[in-house]
């Protein structure tokens, strides 16, 4: 219910919004949780394991039990804490984990039947028949567990990731962080200020407390100001840290369109990585609960939680208030209740001396030992020392004490240490390197200490980064001791909760302790304590303190499981925004791109780029009559194809020459200028990297042309030469792929199609094969290479990248005007393998120089790159070498990736003696062809094996022949 | 994290791809045997410490680099020119 004159809402701007289905009214300023404890809400979810009534716990991130769906639809947003949701007119947000209702949940029968599903339970239970797990447990287990569920859809929200550099960082804006900030700014620091609210404050918004003679929430409005004044400070409102990384780089989710209608083109969230030079951890501490006999009902909250609602949401969170603590903390809030007229019906106390100034019965040294009320809090139990006896109340605000929030120096793997005077974890200082506590997050309570520890932190790191913090005006404020006696488990008959999210009770610590799950780490996993979404904020210190003592062993020696990132849950979507279709994959789009598509021709990737795969002509109704015609033209008259996505790579400089007899196994130091030369490269292990061509352009400028797919190894191999092992050789060596359009007109009528459209003609004496030179082709400045992938007497013609579209649009028209035309990969595929070219599907890693025939192109005259190596035993002998295959019969058919083995005996690996690696079908031999490995197969050329493709269930009886099928003598290419 | 370029400067680490232990720049002679190539090709150091590694700055000036860090903390602790590095070994033989 709402409390008069308390708050920071705004009440004359109401909100409508709606939770499982009914409609609500809250107002500016609430989140989903405060505004539904307003309108008397308390069931709110369903716990994971048991489907247990639940209500809410805290009022911040930690929260364990509201969490809701908002929204509907390919966007709808599962697992959103109630806690956190701002409120804004028209939120929509659904019950999670319950059917057909939040009231009536058919799966509330894994209560009754808990004994059986304690911890270990599925260890246990589902460990045979083996046949099972993957049948039958599995797909159980799948579909009752798991909270929220997504939309199956995708999700069209746009998510984003940004980048940011300051001095220093500074997470979280209680006083401490505020206080830090500030003085910061005024040392003249770049600092960021990020806090998961949209309101600074902290804690100082949730208490009555006073900072400086005023109001504590007004104090931070006033810091807050300040800051905005402050050039050199950002202020990231809704933004939670959620990891510190090496380097000073800490990852951080700003919800950006959570609190409303998301801004036209803005993002829903967006994920920050901030580069720091030091950080300061003023995150503040969460209180935690204590564990009793159904302390999960709904009504039963923390203490700090019930404050937050009533100071911060003006709400009481009931009508009849309860307090039990086992700290002075906890007092306060049954102080601010009965100020703010809600009736306190008592303050239970475990410690025996306490004196509390309210009217309210004070119950020392008494504790809660069980409730009961079905779908919310009717009545609890206490144990007063001398007997127990029940209270009715609609609300208990329970305070164990309060643990500092040291999530962030544990994600480096430091440890936190057990500090006895708040019997809680302070952070091990250092742990994260730069990072600094201060405040509640080091283990101080009292505001006074919070706001002189932050402004300590602040001029040591101001002083370290050679500037001087302003002298430090503490502000007056509370300076209370936070005297505390540990309570971690208050007994009681039934089921006492650590985790309330995982639904681990203490019984089920015990038990993993009982079968000796002793360690803390054992017992995470065991029980799955601090495995659910809150990862343990509300349960890991309370559950080792309660392992601690069913193994006998001190809290210190127990020790903590590790905090991971992230400090609360990030969506993927965030973590890969930007990274999604064409995001993840970029297009690379040659210059013949536009006409080629506006040609019909089908595009296949080759790594990021797009290359046609045929021209379809009219008729045509299948790949294969495109491709055909295509090679046909090739072979009869003259075809076009863009080869711009080749590797070119740019070599200058005196010692070109001598590096490329360094990285090439042939030689090119005594290539003559205007010649090209075929040139094949090894890794330093012997095997081939790539192969391409190599033209001399000048004395000192070398052309070289890599395969498409090896174009950026190759680029950076070269780098990695000269500027690792021979930076004595003076060379330049640059990228220039995408600087050159570059065609392959190919074909008996190709110099006829040239001579149309170079200024000055060319003929077998100036352009011979193997020949390079400038052209000047329809005016512009281009290179000429007579070089052949195809066998047929043919061209590479390049132009700067800005003339390849029209270049294109020329050639193509010149060659159809010749019977020919443009051609595509397919075509081009089955060019090179009637000539027995190879490609990486021959070199694709495992094969030598020797495998593929070229064993005599590794010059042993001088040394390379790969020669030393590929000399060792077993690179140079009883080898599988580079064949051709044909069909024994005409319509047999071939299949890469099939193997060879022999006539006789079984298909089996240990008689496998090859494989093939392209096939095609050849227009020009009239069957299948293919290329492949053979064991010793350059001399057993005419012998008949059997191909097998256990895959596919085919078996063709093959020959083996020479690589080359079309023009052995190589007469085309220099016709 | 970053590393320093002699180049460009303070760059972000995602710029830059780890290549392997430096030892990489002691190619051995073509004559100095099997088992000498043998550890130069297949066999690192791989100390929980400080270790000289070869990075690429592929995705901004190109340069090799030869990156002194902390395996153990992650401190990045220098980062020189490979060829830097390769001509002064060069010059004391
Ligand atoms: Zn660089």
């Amino acid at each position: 219910m709402r409390v008069d004159g308390k708050g920071r809402i705004d009440r004359s701007a109401t909100r409508s919004f709606s939770f499982a289905g009914k409609s609500y009214q809250g107002f500016a300023g609430d989140t989903l949780a405060s505004a539904l404890l307003a309108n008397d809400v308390r069931l709110m979810g369903r716990s994971f394991k048991y489907h247990r009534p639940r209500g809410v716990l805290t009022a911040g991130s930690e929260e364990p039990n509201a969490l809701v769906t908002i929204g509907s639809g390919a966007g709808q947003e599962p697992n959103v804490r109630a806690t956190m949701q701002e409120l804004y007119e028209g939120l929509e947000a659904r019950p999670q984990n319950a059917w057909p209702s939040l009231d009536w949940d058919v799966l509330e029968i894994n209560d009754l039947i808990s004994p059986f599903l304690s911890a270990g339970f599925y260890y246990k239970t589902f460990m045979w028949p083996k046949a099972f797990w993957e049948k039958v447990y599995e797909p159980f287990i799948r579909n009752a567990a798991g909270l929220g569920a997504l939309s199956g859809s995708d999700d069209a929200d746009k998510y984003d990731k940004a980048f940011a550099h300051c001095d220093v960082l500074v997470i979280g804006a209680g006083p401490a962080g505020l206080m830090a900030a500030r003085m910061l700014g005024l040392a003249g620091l770049d600092v960021i200020l990020a806090d998961e609210s949209w309101e600074l404050g902290g804690r100082l918004l949730s208490e009555t407390e006073e900072v400086g003679g005023q109001a504590g929430s007004d104090w931070a409005a006033g810091v807050a100001a300040d800051l905005g004044d402050m050039p050199n400070v950002r202020v990231m409102t809704r933004t939670t840290v959620t990891g510190a990384y090496d380097g000073g780089i800490f990852g951080a989710l700003e919800k950006v369109g959570h609190h409303g209608p998301v801004p036209n083109g803005a993002p829903r969230e967006t994920f920050w990585r901030i580069q720091t030079k030091r950080a300061v951890l003023a995150a503040g501490a969460l209180e935690r609960p204590i564990a009793f006999a159904n302390n999960d009902r709904p009504g039963v909250m923390t203490a700090g939680a019930v404050r937050t609602y009533l100071n911060r949401y003006g709400v009481a969170p009931g009508r009849k208030i309860a307090v039990f603590g086992n700290n002075d903390d906890a007092h306060r809030t049954a102080m601010d209740l009965q100020d703010a007229g809600v009736e306190v019906a008592a303050v239970i106390d475990s410690r025996d001396d306490v004196s509390v100034p309210v009217d309210a019965k004070v119950m020392a040294g008494a504790r809660v030992v069980g409730t009961k009320g079905r779908l919310g809090l009717r009545e609890i139990m206490i144990d007063t020392g001398r007997g127990v006896r029940p209270l009715q109340v609609d609300c208990l605000a329970v305070s164990g004490g309060w643990n500092p929030s040291v999530h962030l120096t544990c994600h480096m793997n430091g440890r936190p240490v057990w500090e006895p005077s708040i019997a809680s974890f302070v952070p091990t200082p250092g742990a994260v390197p730069g990072l600094v506590a201060c405040g509640s997050a080091a283990g101080d309570m009292a505001t006074a200490d919070v706001l002189a520890s932050a402004a300590r932190v602040a001029s040591d790191i101001a002083a370290d980064l050679g500037k001087s913090a302003p002298t430090a005006e503490l502000p007056e404020a509370e300076g209370h001791v936070y005297a505390i006696e540990p309570l971690w488990d208050a007994g009681g008959k039934g089921r006492a909760w650590l985790d309330f999210q995982n639904d681990v009770t203490t019984k089920d610590v015990r038990q993993a302790a009982k079968e000796n799950y002793a360690s803390v780490e054992h017992m995470k996993r065991y029980t799955t304590q601090g495995m659910a979404t809150d990862q343990g904020k509300n349960s890991n210190v309370a559950a080792l303190a309660v392992l601690a003592d069913a193994t006998g062993r001190g809290i210190p020696e127990t020790g903590t499981t590790t905090f991971r990132p992230p400090y609360s849950p990030v969506a993927l979507a965030a973590l890969g925004a930007g990274a999604k279709g064409k995001g993840f994959a970029p297009e690379r789009l040659t210059t013949s791109h536009a006409a080629t598509v506006a040609r019909n021709a089908p595009m296949i990737e080759a790594g990021l780029w797009y290359r046609p795969s045929y021209f379809p002509q009219a008729g045509e109704t299948t790949w294969r009559e495109s491709c055909d015609r295509e090679v046909g033209w090739v072979r009869d008259a003259v075809g076009v194809c863009d080869v711009s996505t080749l590797g070119k790579i740019d070599i200058q400089g005196p010692d070109a020459g001598a590096f490329l007899d360094f990285v090439y196994t042939n030689t090119f130091s005594t290539l003559k200028v205007g010649k090209v030369r075929y040139g094949l490269m090894l890794r330093e292990d012997g095997h081939v990297m790539d192969d391409g061509t190599c033209a001399r352009w000048g004395d000192t400028h070398f052309v070289m042309t890599t395969t498409t797919a090896a174009a950026g190894q190759v680029m950076k191999h070269l780098d990695y030469v000269h500027q690792c092992l021979r930076p004595d050789l003076d060379v330049s060596i640059v990228s220039a792929t995408e600087q050159w359009a570059q065609f392959a007109v190919a074909g008996p009528k190709s110099r006829d199609l040239l001579n149309a459209l170079l200024d000055a003609p060319i003929d077998n004496e100036s352009f011979p094969y193997m020949g390079c030179g400038p052209v000047s082709v329809a005016g512009v400045a281009g290179r000429l290479f007579r070089i052949s992938f195809s066998g047929e007497h043919a061209y590479e013609v390049a132009v700067p990248a800005r003339y390849g579209d029209s270049l294109f649009r020329m050639l193509v028209a010149q060659a159809e005007a010749l019977g020919g035309g443009a051609y595509g990969m397919e075509a081009l595929n089955v060019l090179r393998i009637e000539k027995g070219f190879i490609t990486h599907a021959e070199i694709h890693g495992r094969t030598t120089a020797f495998d593929i025939g070229m064993g005599r192109m590794v010059s042993s005259k001088k040394d390379c790159i790969g020669q030393t190596m590929a000399a060792r035993p077993g690179l140079v002998e009883d080898r599988e070498e580079l064949v051709g295959f044909r069909p024994a019969r005409p319509t047999g058919k071939l299949l890469a990736g099939a193997h060879i083995y022999p006539l006789d005996g079984d298909a089996v690996r240990e008689r496998d003696q090859g494989y093939i690696t392209s096939v095609a079908y050849s227009p020009t031999v009239g069957t299948d062809i293919a290329l492949g490995f053979v064991r010793n197969g350059r001399n057993r050329m005419g012998e008949k094996l059997r191909m097998m493709d256990h895959l596919r269930g085919e078996e063709t009886l093959v020959e083996l022949c020479d690589p080359v099928f079309v023009d052995p003598e190589g007469g085309r290419l220099r016709g | 994290m970053k590393i320093s370029c002699p180049i460009c400067g303070d760059r972000d680490i995602r710029e830059f791809t780890c290549m392997g232990h430096a030892s990489m720049l002691n190619r051995p002679d073509p004559h100095a045997g099997a088992k000498v190539w043998n550890e130069y090709l297949h066999n690192r150091e791989n100390p929980a410490g400080v270790i000289d590694e070869l990075w690429w700055h592929g995705q901004g000036c190109g340069a090799w680099l030869v990156v002194t860090r902390n395996t153990v903390t992650h401190e990045i602790l220098g980062a020189r020119l490979a060829r830097d590095v390769k001509k002064e070994m060069r010059d004391a033989g």
